[in-house]
């Protein structure tokens, strides 16, 4: 039975540098993840990473940038910490190898992103999130004495003892099907976000809500579900992500006539507003007639404003994207992009350390929430995010594992975990099938928990998502293997959704007002006076119960929010 | 370029199956899916696996060839199935159904999914994959040129997919190649000035008789690779560093024999083969040279046997070169710096679009580095106009 100081879940940018933070403070390291760590969805993160490194920049007006970004939902001593710690962050990353691009005197360049008052993304063409990726990987083969490394690994629950203290985990060697237990003085969660509760979404297909609902079961609050950020420009093709660089670089969005309609919404930043306020721009342009494309569903964003040279250098990626899957070449004509779902600002609540309010288990990336982004995520601040708040976490959990004995754990729980797989195997062919279930939940939380939500539509979707959680319980699987069944996966993670979601709901009906991601079309104000808190959900039976938490201010009062 | 506008019609896949706790052997099996034809052989897969039968195996995640988690060969082509579209598949299929199969050189785990770690990974590691910078590090950034890191993004856009490791010829023959993918990482680290061990990089890749002169040019990996790493691109710039830059002695002499070429074309203007010969081992006076002449011997003799060679062009020099020739190698060895051909650099000029698709690019730069001159080897598109 492996037994580590820090047991990390998931091994995406957050996970990767969590296992290194905490192997360099001397403890003993296990990082498990589902999908081989490369694979992970820290992958797609295109554009960029925020740091005041320039001489004329200062942590503060980052800050202030996130804390305005965040419609004053962040946590500001949080937002405190990851701005005045990005800088030396991000040379860290150049010193281990990030191939960062340069400016003409060799020094980092850096390129303009949404909400941001002065240029300060740090940038490796359109595939930053990527080359960070694999350059922990590098780290992580380095560091394979002391990380040891469980490569597709499917955690099934987490592990918590009589105290309520978290102690590892059971997961499932998704080669062989065996069920193992991981006895750990610290978990940190580090397993990514919830897009797969929408379709379509930018995020990947493993992107299943796993680490949000693992901690819900074991107690911990989830906060913030509500605000869901949709991205400005996806494919209206497929929902596939085109770059906010692409903006940044200065591509222009436009309506059917042809107008540069951001000047109406935000005639300062244009279309680098932040992602909720283009987002909504977009959704009332087709909304009100102006949309393009077949349907009039889509705006199109117009590249071939940026010089050639300046594309294929700076966004090869969606050069290939657009040639690739939606058949245009976007450095000649316009491409047909809509607002889609992309990242979830709630998560796991954690303190400034990644720390749970369940002792032993951390948090961090997408699948916690500090909070630093409130109710909406700057771009290029969810790279920040995951390596600020994955180190700390590390760090901390470090530290406190050198302060106490290893844990004993039973097998009790893996032999419970091991029957329900069995169990679910083991269903008559009578309940509907997963992919429709899940196909499903999607819809409907892209049709009524979107950019514009109002009552009628989020009760009809927590009417959807309370009947889906029961049908889950009987849809069946084909797969009766235990070598790389990718089937009863399916059918776990489809519950893991199905809890997320549910929060999401109920969060986006208690908050009756519009702040960030969240527009209620039934109360479209900010109302400052009850709402300025952050909506916690935790699990109480069977349905989340709702409670509130303050929201941290240090230095910036509430303002109104103007672009 | 794909065509957005077709409607969805029925597509036949037949997918390579294996179940390793059967017992049985792998077999083919047959769904038809309803998907508009620019949707990805990917799309196909899942939509067969949520309609009909949940129990296909494949590695997948971001569905936009990011992740690298679904390599697999489609009619026998080794790439991403979410980067191959359906009618582009139906086109090179041979009778009309998608076949669908798991990537070479590596064991199968069950259905499409292969152990990736037992030998891609394993060789990734061989290269010593991370960077060894200089101690001690800078208090900021390093300052590097520009287009040095512009340069090695192009390594480091491989996601490992293990498309090109599938299909690698000469691991086919060779299970101890250290292959495309990791040699495309050590061209990572090689070409990053902030690293402090290149020889001694370059060095352990030219000795391992597995290493980076085991690679046939056979273009395969970069066929293969659909992010436009060309990895064999990688490979020969890694020699031409060895050879040229660091003088690294090569074990199979293809840097001399490549410096021969060039020699020999200089002096005669066509093809002397006479010369060649010796000019790849040090020149007529030296030892190696008449040790691989006797060994030739056997050849030579056929050769004038058969008439292919007579004794008078042999001894003779038939040729001079004209003054055209001697123009181009002013030109070439004129430039202030080598041009290395590379993706994320070409395209620089408006009218040369056509070098910006990234397969042709690499592929043409391919070509020229095969064979490339030593003083300008893979001249640039720009140097080229």
């Amino acid at each position: 039975m492996p037994s580590h100081d820090v047991l990390i879940i998931g091994a995406g940018l957050a996970g990767q540098r969590a296992a290194v933070a905490a192997a360099d403070a001397g403890v003993s390291v296990a990082i498990l993840s589902k999908v081989h760590p490369v694979r992970s969805h820290s992958v797609s993160a295109a554009g960029g990473i925020n740091a005041a490194i320039s001489v004329t920049d200062d942590w503060r007006s980052h800050a202030y940038d996130t804390v305005k970004g965040s419609d004053f939902l962040g946590d500001q001593d949080a937002i405190e910490v990851m701005c005045s710690e990005a800088p030396d962050e991000v040379m860290h990353l150049e010193h281990i190898g990030v191939t960062f691009h340069r400016n003409d005197d060799g020094e980092l360049d850096l390129r303009a992103f949404g909400g941001a008052s002065i240029k300060r993304t740090a940038y490796v063409a359109d595939i930053t999130g990527q080359a960070i990726l694999h350059v922990l990987y590098e780290q992580l083969m380095k560091y394979h004495e002391t990380v040891d490394r469980y490569e597709e690994w499917f955690t099934t629950s987490l592990l918590i003892d009589e105290d309520g203290k978290c102690v590892g985990c059971v997961a499932r060697d998704i080669r062989t099907g065996a069920m193992e237990t991981f006895t750990a003085k610290n978990v940190i969660l580090a397993s990514g976000g919830a897009g797969q509760c929408y379709k379509p979404t930018t995020n990947a297909l493993i992107c299943t809500a796993d680490g949000i609902a693992q901690a819900y079961h074991v107690g911990a609050p989830l906060m913030d579900m509500e605000m869901v950020q949709y991205h400005p420009t996806t494919l209206v093709e497929n929902g596939f992500l085109i770059t906010e660089g692409a903006r940044g670089e200065g591509a222009h969005l436009l309506n059917a006539d042809g107008d540069r309609f951001m000047e109406k919404y935000a005639p300062n930043k244009m279309e680098l507003a932040s992602r909720d306020v283009v987002s909504r721009a977009e959704q009332t342009e087709i909304n009100e007639g102006r949309g393009v494309g077949e349907d009039g569903s889509g705006i199109y964003l117009d590249i071939t404003v940026v010089p050639r040279k300046r594309v294929h250098e700076a966004l090869r990626e969606i050069v290939n994207i657009g040639k690739d899957f939606a058949g245009v070449d976007i450095t000649s004509e316009p491409i047909l992009i809509r607002p889609g779902q992309h990242y979830i600002m709630g998560g796991v609540k954690t303190d400034i350390d990644g720390a749970t309010p369940v002792a032993g288990l951390y948090a961090a990336g997408e699948v916690a929430c500090v909070s630093v982004h409130g109710g909406n995520r700057l771009g290029a601040n969810s790279l920040l995010d995951t390596l600020i708040f994955g180190r700390r976490s590390g760090e901390h959990a470090a530290r406190r594992a050198k302060t106490m004995s290893m844990p004993s754990t039973t097998d009790v729980q893996v032999r419970r975990d091991e029957q329900q797989i069995a169990a679910i195997i083991a269903r008559e062919k009578e309940g509907r099938r997963i992919s429709e279930i899940k196909d499903e939940l999607g819809l409907v939380m892209n049709r009524s928990v979107a950019v514009y939500r109002d009552e009628a539509g989020l009760q009809e979707a927590h009417e959807v998502v309370t009947r889906l959680k029961e049908e889950s319980l009987s849809a069946y699987v084909d797969d009766r293997g235990a070598v790389f069944n990718q089937d009863v996966l399916g059918a776990i993670e489809l519950g893991y959704m199905l809890d997320a979601a549910e929060c999401t709901v109920v969060a986006a009906i208690e908050r009756k007002e519009s702040r960030g991601a969240q527009f209620r079309t039934d109360f479209p104000e900010r109302n400052d006076d009850d709402y300025m808190r952050h909506i916690n959900t935790t699990k109480n039976g069977d349905a989340p119960h709702v409670s509130y938490t303050p929201v941290t201010i240090t230095q910036w009062q509430p303002e109104e929010r103007k672009y | 370029m794909a065509d957005t506008r077709k409607p969805a019609q029925d597509f036949t896949l037949r997918i390579r199956r294996y179940d390793p706790e059967s017992g049985e052997a792998p077999y083919w099996d047959e769904h038809t899916i309803n998907l508009e034809p620019h949707r990805s052989v990917l799309e196909g897969i899942l939509q067969a696996r949520g309609r009909f039968d949940g129990s296909i195996g494949i590695r997948c995640s971001c569905k936009a060839a990011i992740c690298g988690s679904c390599g697999v060969r489609v009619n026998g082509q080794a790439g991403l199935a979410c980067h191959t579209h359906l009618d582009a598949a139906l086109k090179s299929s041979r009778d009309g159904v998608i076949e669908v199969e798991p990537m070479g050189n590596m064991p199968i785990i069950k259905d499409l999914v292969v152990d990736m770690d037992a030998v891609h990974w394993k060789k990734i590691r061989r290269v010593t994959p991370w960077l060894l910078a200089q101690d001690p590090l800078p208090e900021r950034e390093h300052i590097v040129p520009r287009e040095a890191m512009v340069d090695v993004t192009q390594s480091m856009a491989c996601i490992q997919c293990g498309a090109c490791v599938s299909d690698c010829l000469s691991m086919e023959v060779d299970p101890l190649f250290v292959g495309p993918a990791a040699l495309a990482k050590a061209y990572r680290f090689v070409g990053d000035p902030r690293d402090s061990q290149q020889f001694e990089r370059l060095k352990d890749l030219a000795e391992d008789p597995h290493g980076m002169y085991d690679c046939t040019h056979c273009f395969k990996c970069i066929e293969a690779c659909p992010k436009g790493v060309a990895p064999m691109n990688q490979i020969m710039r890694l020699r031409r560093r060895a050879g040229g830059d660091h003088h690294i002695e090569d074990r199979n002499n293809g840097f001399n024999h490549e410096h021969a070429f060039v020699k020999n074309i200089r002096r005669n203007g066509l093809l002397h083969e006479n010369d060649l010969l010796t000019d790849s081992f040090g020149g007529k006076a030296s030892p190696k040279a008449a040790m691989f002449l006797a060994k030739s011997l056997p050849v030579i003799t056929r050769a004038l046997l058969r008439r292919k060679a007579t004794l008078k062009v042999a001894l003779g020099h038939p040729h001079k070169a004209p003054k055209d020739v001697k123009r181009i190698f002013d030109v070439v060895e004129g430039r202030p710096e080598r041009y290395d051909l590379n993706l994320y650099i070409t395209g620089y000029d408006e009218e040369q679009s056509g070098a910006e698709e990234p397969n042709v690019g690499a592929i043409a730069g391919g070509g020229e580095d095969g064979q490339a001159i030593p003083s300008a080897p893979g001249a640039s598109p720009k140097g080229a106009s």
